[in-house]
């Protein structure tokens, strides 16, 4: 990896020349939570004082550019009694300013399921390397615990990674397509200071860490405690209304739905992100439903996140982000499930 | 001075632009794209199920288009959706493969509905298959509940096509009623090939019937054989199954020797959307057929 100091005011010079001729997406503050604290979003900017790059996270995980809710798998036109196939892939450019370890890390698990095993899915690839990516650090959030699942650091997955020194930025170039588009404003080698300074603040972040996971031992404890009392305690809360998904970074589940055009001239194949805690996630034809109880599809979640990807990957899928324990209405959140989880194994 | 982010047109990809093919799961392909085929030929098999023959129609795509038995294919109606189908058809037929489909939902309804030249979409095949290979010179046990006729259906015709491979064949199929009995016009052919067994069983007789009655675990009482020369291939539903492998595990065949098709709710067939999960397994990718040892150790399978 190559590092590099940079001005904050270069920065700033660099996000408007990207803004000159590309759209480019930042965290924006849309509005704020009852308590005060901002309500952030990753949404197109037009100029550098629209972000608040000071953000902790946004509401929903940037994996949007990557993986929209709704996407047009292909498109069918109907003539004469037959059809015609149509397939299209993302081909315009953009660039994302901002994003933090935790949802580049998300990337680059996603781009372990979507590119590097079976069937690589050419609408993410599209996507993904359409997209210029600049990451930034951050200390961390309020109930992230990132640092327990390895998420907190970053090595790869972004073109740039920016790490706040104070008055100038420590970057990390991570692709020759970085290198070039940083060369455009003043950047220099750093020294032996500004390497000292980094490795301080990236101690300093590591120490503020408040929540801590246990994982270590989680997909064994996952497979012992599958009939454990603890699915049921947490089952019976949850709504089933996938919110959790649909704020995850990480989760890519799906459901295909066909639309026809009111003039029945053409139908398109919608691909639509999905929940596993809805209730028709596993429901066959006929009407049999493989989980048809709340605590069955709540285990599963857990199950896919924390042991059955960790077989796959040697590594869970969780970013450690809690977005799903932010946003869920019924107050599930991962650090108390797996605590719970923990405490019944070890009794 | 400015800079622009360079376009980057995923079809550009050399690996892309070569020609569709499922079997290559590695390679970047379109995934969404299906062969254009047509249905030749509908079969009544019973008041639920009809046999579609199905033809892929461009003439390299049929000679591309190879499939193992066990695996499925996406069917697809535009308009209406896509519905994953096990092939029940020979193997060693190229481009023309025949699905065996219960009328269940809203795809398979229409399909219910169409008439011989509908167009159809086809993606795949997608999935793992009856490891015939491994069995060769062994004795061969068919087992088929109800519907699991369809996907044993593709074995039946490899190991009838390639008696000289195997021992011993023995086909065994249950069924509720004698009215729910698939390609019963076939029996007759299946029972003169030589060295193949064909036993029948019904849970609930007409009074036309003459064969066994009962459940069919009670079939595999009268048959002797070296069980650690023995593979057999369970087709059913779960309870099925489960009863049919312990036995024969208890008979003393291996459980790594005997293979069983599981069945999901499937949106992609390529390990993505994640419906077909069982506990962290994809049944598109590392199913639909396992062994009954690997059954037994998913969560949730059966």
């Amino acid at each position: 990896m190559l590092f590099k100091v940079m001005a904050k005011s270069s920065f700033e010079e660099l996000v408007g020349l990207l803004l000159e001729s590309n759209e480019v997406i930042g965290p924006r503050m849309k509005t704020r939570h009852p308590d005060g604290k901002g309500v952030h979003q990753f949404l197109p900017i037009t100029a550098f004082a629209d972000m608040d790059l000071d953000y902790e996270k946004s509401e929903y995980s940037p994996k949007t550019y990557f993986l929209p809710f709704k996407e047009n798998l292909s498109t069918y036109r109907f003539q004469g009694g037959d059809w015609e196939q149509e397939i299209k892939y993302r081909i315009q450019p953009r660039a994302i300013v901002g994003m933090r370890a935790c949802d580049i890390n998300a990337l680059v698990k996603l781009d372990k399921v979507l590119l590097k095993g079976d069937f690589p899915s050419p609408y993410y690839l599209a996507r993904r390397k359409n997209t210029f990516i600049i990451g930034l650090d951050h200390d961390p959030c309020e109930n992230g615990f990132c640092a327990s699942v390895g998420s907190d650091i970053v090595s790869h997955g972004f073109d740039l990674f920016l790490t706040d020194l104070g008055d100038r930025y420590f970057v990390a170039i991570d692709s020759d397509r970085g290198y070039r588009v940083a060369a455009n404003v003043e950047i220099r080698d750093p020294t032996e200071a500004d390497n000292e300074a980094y490795v301080q603040t990236r101690n300093r972040i590591a120490k503020g860490f408040k929540v801590e996971v246990s994982i270590r031992n989680l997909p064994q404890i996952l497979d012992l405690e599958f009939q454990s009392p603890v699915w049921k305690k947490w089952g019976d809360k949850c709504l089933s209304c996938g919110s959790c998904s649909a704020v995850c970074p990480t989760c890519y589940c799906y459901g295909v739905e066909e639309k026809v055009a009111m003039d029945f001239s053409e139908s398109a194949k919608v691909k639509r992100l999905y929940s596993c805690n809805l209730y028709d996630f596993a429901m066959v034809a006929g009407g049999h439903n493989f989980r048809p109880s709340r605590e069955s599809r709540l285990k599963y979640r857990y199950y896919h996140q924390h042991r059955g990807f960790v077989e796959t990957y040697d590594e869970p899928k969780c970013v450690g982000c809690n977005r799903c324990g932010d946003v869920c209405l019924a107050g599930i959140n991962p650090p108390e499930v797996i605590t719970d989880l923990e405490k019944e194994a070890a009794r | 001075m400015s800079v622009i982010l360079h376009p980057y047109d995923v079809r550009d990809e050399l690996e892309i632009q070569k020609a569709l093919d499922f079997n290559r799961r590695k390679q970047l392909k379109h995934v969404d794209k299906v062969h254009r085929a047509e249905i030749t030929n509908v079969v009544e098999l019973t008041e639920q199920e009809k046999l579609f023959h199905i033809r892929i129609l461009d003439a390299q795509e049929r000679e591309r288009f190879s499939f193992l038995p066990g695996q499925f294919v996406m069917v697809e109606l535009p308009g209406y959706g896509e519905v994953p189908i096990s092939i029940s058809s020979s193997s060693s037929q190229k481009g023309h493969i025949e699905l065996c489909i219960r009328k269940a939902g809203l795809v398979t309804g229409l399909l219910h509905a169409c008439k011989p030249k509908t167009p159809v979409g086809l993606r795949g095949p997608f999935g793992t298959h009856f490891p015939l290979g491994k069995m060769r010179g062994k004795n061969v046990l068919l087992i088929a509940g109800g519907l699991g006729l369809a996907p044993l259906r593709a074995p039946i015709y490899y190991v009838t096509e390639n008696l000289g491979e195997f021992a011993d064949a023995h086909i065994i199929y249950g069924a509720k009623r004698p009215k729910d009995l698939l390609f019963d016009y076939e029996y007759e052919e299946w029972r003169r090939i030589y060295g193949v067994k064909l036993d029948i069983i019904v849970e609930k007789p007409d009074e036309k019937w003459d064969g066994h009655v009962g459940l069919i675990t009670q079939l595999l009482d009268g048959i002797t054989f070296d069980a650690n020369d023995t593979y057999a291939i369970v087709c059913g539903p779960p309870v099925m199954f489960k009863f049919v492998c312990n036995r024969l595990r208890d008979m003393g065949i291996p459980m790594q020797h005997m293979f069983v098709s599981l069945e999901r709710r499937m949106h992609c067939g390529m390990g993505k959307c994640c419906r077909c999960n069982i506990g962290s397994t994809f049944t598109c990718i590392d199913g639909p057929v396992f062994d009954y040892w690997s059954v037994l150790n998913l969560k949730e399978a059966i």
